[in-house]
């Protein structure tokens, strides 16, 4: 009896990668769930459009989001910072310039998350799944220019910067009190999901009650101060953090709900008046209070020469709503040099 | 010991490093030493010296890259079939992608890998990029080769690295070609 419940047990764990290994990813965007099953291109009932507060730069592109849980699903709110998502989550996001050019989707699974991109053929009836390896320039821009597919690797650089892969999906970027100084700024549509809006489905569990009454926002005083941590929360803070794998340089930009004004002085101490372990021309330190033009972060922001560019991948053109902001904010800081 | 004596020894204590689930730092660390040698790290990453048989390896000066002391001209203009050439140190390279300067990798933490985490030295040599998400790296680097090697080659190669004398060594930055656009500061960016 005993072996013959061994037996069972072996047999079923030999069964059980195979129950839970992801099937392929589908060959085209329309069989991944985003859209309704009449062909249309309506988006499917159960997926939830969103904007997060703090968008990330893409060469100006115009960007949509969406996301769909599991029938049942639920995402784990207890940590603000960290939203555990339930397996089955999916997240796309559709990049525009002039036409649909692609479209990007992240999926949770039994084993971790994956990541895939769909190409628009140019006369928008389909999205294909591009290769692994992506295609640098591989999409023309209508008007001008090469659009860059990003590869896998390209993917992972950028969404296993922290700890938590869904950068654009949680309580700071979906919060009601919307930041009106971030660059790029949308409203609060009605049509896009917020942090209410999934409470009040039931779709978050364990939210901290504060949280749910207050809406969070980034914890400064100081209107410009809060615009350009924000934007550099969404634009640099995914891979400079003090959680990820570059916790070893020491620059900290992503803000934490959890801790508040802390996690706002800890990035000034990582970066302000702070050398910089790589000087670009005659800036050498970070962030120098009162002097854009000395600081490497701002120099980096403006820089397209791949060797200083920054963020490195995901954008070939500065943005220069972003660098206005950032460079207004470090003018602000004047006060805070050192004698 | 005759060469081929020394590489059968250098494979099985490979296999032995690669067999036991517990390798033992020490063995770990030879095991990198064994793949730097033979994978030529050295060739670029070690400043050289004239001894009595021409070239030799300036062992005071082990794997911390291009010595920023040396001043680099401007490299020769280069006729096809010409593509590449470099400095006698060999640590400094010009070709198509401008000048690149081979990268300190001893453990000092402000001009060599002092700050990098094994993980990061493993992004980088999967992805060819600084620490797996920043620059790209330039030629004559051959990350795509190193990049076959097993995580536990690589993260052998790191341990190694990590033993070295710390030299510091701040290595130039590379410098771009001429058709590069230059990076705008502030002003020139609104």
């Amino acid at each position: 009896m005993a072996r013959s419940h061994a037996l069972l047990a072996a047999f079923l764990a030999a069964l059980a990668p195979a129950a839970h290994a992801a099937a392929p990813l589908p060959q085209h965007l329309r069989d991944t769930g985003l859209y309704s099953r009449g062909g249309g291109g309506e988006i499917a009932a159960d997926v939830l459009p969103f904007i997060p507060q703090y968008a990330l730069w893409s060469d100006g592109a115009e960007k949509r989001r969406w996301i769909r849980l599991p029938p049942g699903g639920r995402i784990d709110a207890r940590d603000p910072d960290r939203w555990v998502f339930p397996v089955g989550t999916r997240l796309w996001k559709e990049f525009s310039l002039g036409r649909r050019l692609e479209t990007r989707m992240l999926e949770r699974t039994h084993s971790g998350w994956r990541f895939a991109t769909y190409v628009w053929t140019e006369d928008g009836a389909d999205a294909i799944l591009a290769p692994p390896e992506g295609a640098r320039a591989g999409v023309e821009i209508p008007g001008g220019g090469r659009w860059t597919i990003p590869g896998t690797a390209d993917c992972r650089a950028c969404h296993e910067g922290q700890p938590n892969p869904v950068l654009g999906f949680n309580a700071l970027q979906l919060s009601s009190d919307r930041d009106p100084g971030a660059p790029h700024h949308a409203s609060k549509a009605a049509a896009q999901v917020h942090l209410e809006d999934l409470l009040a489905r039931g779709l978050l569990r364990g939210l901290p009650p504060a949280l749910a009454a207050t809406p969070p926002r980034i914890a400064t005083s100081r209107p410009d101060e809060r615009a350009a941590l924000g934007y550099l929360h969404a634009n640099c803070g995914i891979c400079h953090n003090r959680h990820g794998p570059l916790t070893g340089l020491g620059l900290d930009l992503l803000q934490s709900l959890s801790e508040g004004p802390a996690s706002v002085e800890r990035t000034r101490a990582s970066a302000l008046a702070v050398r910089a372990l790589r000087p670009v021309g005659d800036a050498e330190v970070r962030v120098d209070p009162g002097k854009p033009e000395h600081s490497v972060l701002l120099r980096r922001m403006g820089a397209r020469d791949p060797l200083d560019q920054m963020p490195p991948l995901g954008s070939e053109k500065p943005d220069r709503e972003g660098l206005a902001l950032v460079e207004r904010w470090i003018h602000s800081l004047a006060d805070r040099r050192t004698p | 010991m005759t060469p081929k004596t020394t590489l059968l020894a250098a494979l099985s204590m490979s296999s032995l490093a690669l067999a036991a689930p517990g390798t033992t730092p020490t063995a770990q660390v030879k095991r990198g030493e064994y793949l730097v040698s033979f994978g030529g790290c050295h060739d670029c990453h070690t400043p050289k010296k004239i001894g009595a048989k021409g070239p030799e390896l300036d062992t005071e000066r082990l794997l911390s890259g291009h010595p920023e002391q040396m001043t680099v001209t401007p490299a020769p203009a280069l006729q096809a079939p010409w593509l590449a050439a470099t400095v006698g140190t060999m640590t400094a390279w010009s070709g198509p992608w401008g000048i690149s300067y081979a990268a300190n990798l001893t453990p000092d933490r402000e001009t060599g890998l002092g700050a990098w985490t094994e993980q990061n030295f493993v992004d980088t040599m999967r992805t060819g990029r600084h620490m797996g998400r920043g620059r790209p790296i330039l030629p004559p680097m051959p990350w795509e080769m190193v990049g076959k090697l097993t995580d536990q080659d690589l993260k052998a190669v790191f341990a190694y690295l990590r033993t070295l004398p710390t030299v510091k060594n701040r290595v130039p930055q590379p410098t771009p070609p001429a058709s590069a656009s230059a990076a705008p500061g502030p002003t020139a960016a609104k």
